[in-house]
């Protein structure tokens, strides 16, 4: 079957935060851009980012990039490649002010400069001291700047395909990308878009999880496509998890809760933080608290019917207080867990909410791969990845908060430039190779002709069942292998889904099932990384391995889809310009 | 269900995903529980809704605000019940 075509310089999967930044650079520079999206992008998961911009603006307490930078590797726990944290620091006062000038509303001083917030982690002089150096808008940061940074995209003249899903990328027999296959919802029609350059901007994957805090729609299609055209995953045992979300919906629960007196009880009651943490009890830091919740449920003492959650008691602080100072808490328990927190506890769980691997880039956002048996890393001709979706890695293994949105904007804005520059000295379109999109049609051909098999949503469930139980906060060897097996029984299943419902057009099983090919994928790397670890370091905490292991384990793993195949590379401990920060314990 | 759903039903259900996972889950027990019997009147409305950023459609399904447009009121009292 011949596919319509349609040509571009760039095409960009994703219309969030960082594949708006990429597209803004480019189509300004007079490129032609088209960009992705499966839902309209503001409306993009990036809405939801309310912390703020991490930069060094200096504008509340004397503050450096350099003093940014040790924060940010020390909260990646030394696994974060210390060039790119470097660049990304550097860059971050000037991405911000960019904002600024495309009309983002940030907070201001009396002054008239930007106000800047205090958030955990940020400080100092290499940690002497708390400082503050949040941007934000209000509570709406990820919404202002996706509304702005669209503005200015339609002002430039960006070609937008929303409603379009990404199916695959197209590489030709060199390795080179030259585009994708996408389709439209509303024809329910696959189309080949020919490029010179492609950049995957999906954002992450956390739906693996039963427990989430991302939308629907963060299902990993970017790092899907990547895996299927044979590019690894980097460092997908790492993920984020925040201690408190609404059991069974994933709606945050703020830490603000506990230090008004919240407690968390067990099963039996208990008051279990007390064993875990005999003096900061139920005010521990967020990795001690989420792994001892965990761990409590591992052990048989969750609450439930399901056994698969702790509660969150707050009734003994009194209707007056809660309804005071805790007024947007009350609010979510009776929408979301459907119980009043002044008379009833609020089930809770560990969930997850940022992921900090994804497909391996350079800090031009050009993705990076070991080739052939000298394992050398080499850039794969015309293929760039940013934001959450990619790993350059400037997280490591934990994400310092607010260098989230830092990175969609240093890491789109990179990628834009480089790819300007790129184009230059590569003008022409290559060639499509004859199978371009085979393997895209032999998927649709399989759900399209599929008579009977899996059900979607018992497979979704499945998969996201495994990995929380499997590749939670509390981890151990033995849950681990476990849950190796039981991913790569629902991988089976995965590739043996069927719909009902045959037709083409807003076809939303078709486009379901198609997303949870992406999951899986995801889902599998995680689990086969995670229990090759054998250590714990940020947010990977193995039971069996309790220890940061840098003599066998500073290293980045590497997934293939091909053969669920393990290989590492090193952290790159050499910044660009100033000396190296050496690992040390990590303790705040 | 999936089957006897139409294509508009369909486009609906799949507007009805959002940037926020608040918004996801509110709308999807709406949709759960009414989409098959909305009527024109109340689809054009909903449909009016999902143009909205989702923030402003949070305050609004959260009931922190009240809509400028009348119209809106039966099928927004439709989704904060859900």
């Amino acid at each position: 079957m011949a596919l319509s075509r349609q040509i571009f310089d760039t095409v960009i999967v994703g219309g969030g935060g960082s594949g708006l930044r990429a597209a803004l650079q480019l189509a300004e520079a007079g490129h032609h851009v088209a960009v992705f999206s499966k839902v309209f992008p503001t409306r993009s998961h990036t809405v939801a980012a309310q912390g703020g911009i991490g930069a060094s603006l200096g504008n509340m307490q004397e503050d450096h990039w350099l003093w940014h930078m040790y924060d940010t590797i020390k909260g990646s726990d030394y696994l974060g490649d210390q060039d790119a944290i470097e660049f990304m620091c550097r860059k971050a006062a000037e991405v911000v002010y960019e904002l600024e000038h495309f009309g983002m509303p940030f907070d201001r001083n009396p002054d008239g400069t930007i106000y800047q917030r205090p958030f955990g982690g940020h400080s100092q002089n290499f940690g002497e001291r708390p400082v503050q150096r949040a941007c934000a808008a209000a509570d709406r940061t990820g919404h202002a700047m996706l509304h702005t940074l669209y503005q200015r995209n339609v002002r430039a003249h960006c070609q937008f395909f929303v409603e379009w899903m990404a199916l695959d990328l197209i590489r030709d027999y060199e390795g080179a990308v030259v585009g994708i296959v996408a389709l439209e919802m509303e024809t329910g029609q696959p189309m080949i878009f020919q490029a010179k350059s492609t950049i995957l901007a999906t954002g992450g994957a956390g739906r693996i999880y039963h427990s989430s805090t991302n939308a629907f729609i963060n299902t990993g299609d970017g790092l899907g496509m990547a895996a299927r055209a044979g590019v690894p995953l980097e460092d997908m045992e790492f993920w984020q998890f925040h201690p408190t979300g609404v059991a069974g919906a994933g709606v945050l629960i703020t830490e603000g809760v506990r230090g008004e007196g919240g407690i968390l009880l067990n099963s039996n009651g208990e008051r279990f933080m007390e064993r875990y943490a005999p003096t900061m009890k139920d005010l521990a830091s967020r990795d001690v608290v989420s792994r001892a919740m965990d761990q409590e449920i591992k052990e048989g003492r969750g609450v439930g019917h399901e056994k698969d959650h702790v509660l969150l008691k707050l009734d003994h602080l009194g209707a007056e207080v809660i309804n005071k100072r805790l007024p947007g808490i009350r609010e979510i328990a009776l929408k979301f867990a459907n119980v009043d927190p002044i008379r009833e506890p609020i089930p809770v769980v560990p969930t997850c909410h940022y992921q900090m691997g994804g497909i391996p880039t350079n800090y031009y956002g050009q993705v990076v791969a070991p080739r052939g048996a000298s394992g050398s890393n080499e850039v794969i001709p015309g293929l760039y990845a940013i934001g959450e979706c990619a790993c350059v890695s400037v997280h490591g293994a934990n994400r310092l908060g607010t260098n989230s949105l830092l990175d969609l904007l240093v890491f789109g804005k990179s990628a834009g430039d480089h790819l300007c520059q790129w184009l230059k000295s590569n003008p022409q379109h290559r060639d499509l190779p004859h199978d371009a999109a085979d393997r895209s049609l032999e998927r649709l051909a399989r759900l399209d002709n599929a008579e009977s098999g899996e059900n979607i949503t018992e497979v979704a469930n499945a998969m996201r069942r495994t990995v929380q139980h499997h590749a939670g906060v509390f981890r151990t060897g033995k849950l681990l292998r476990e849950g190796v097996e039981k991913i790569r029984e629902v991988a089976e299943r995965a590739r043996n889904t069927a719909i009902k419902d045959k037709s083409r057009v807003f076809n939303t099983a078709r486009i379901e099932a198609l997303e949870l090919e992406n999951l899986v994928i995801v889902a599998e790397a995680t689990l086969v990384a995670a229990e090759a670890r054998t250590e714990s370091r940020g947010a990977q905490a193995r039971e069996d391995f309790k220890d940061r292991d840098d003599k066998n384990w500073l290293k980045h793993s590497l997934w293939y889809l091909e053969g669920s195949r393990l290989d590492y590379k090193p952290v790159n401990l050499q910044p660009l310009t100033v000396e190296s920060f050496e690992p040390k314990v990590r303790v705040y | 269900m999936t089957t006897s759903m139409t294509r508009e039903q369909e486009r609906l259900r799949w507007r009805s995903r959002r940037g926020l996972l608040e918004m996801d889950l509110i709308l999807q027990r709406f949709l759960d529980q009414h989409l098959t019997t909305l009527t024109a009147a109340e689809v054009r409305a909903y449909d009016a809704l999902l143009q909205l950023p989702d923030n402003d459609f949070l305050d609004l399904a959260m009931g922190r605000k009240g809509p400028d447009d009348a119209a809106l009121v039966p099928v927004l009292e439709k989704i904060r019940q859900s």
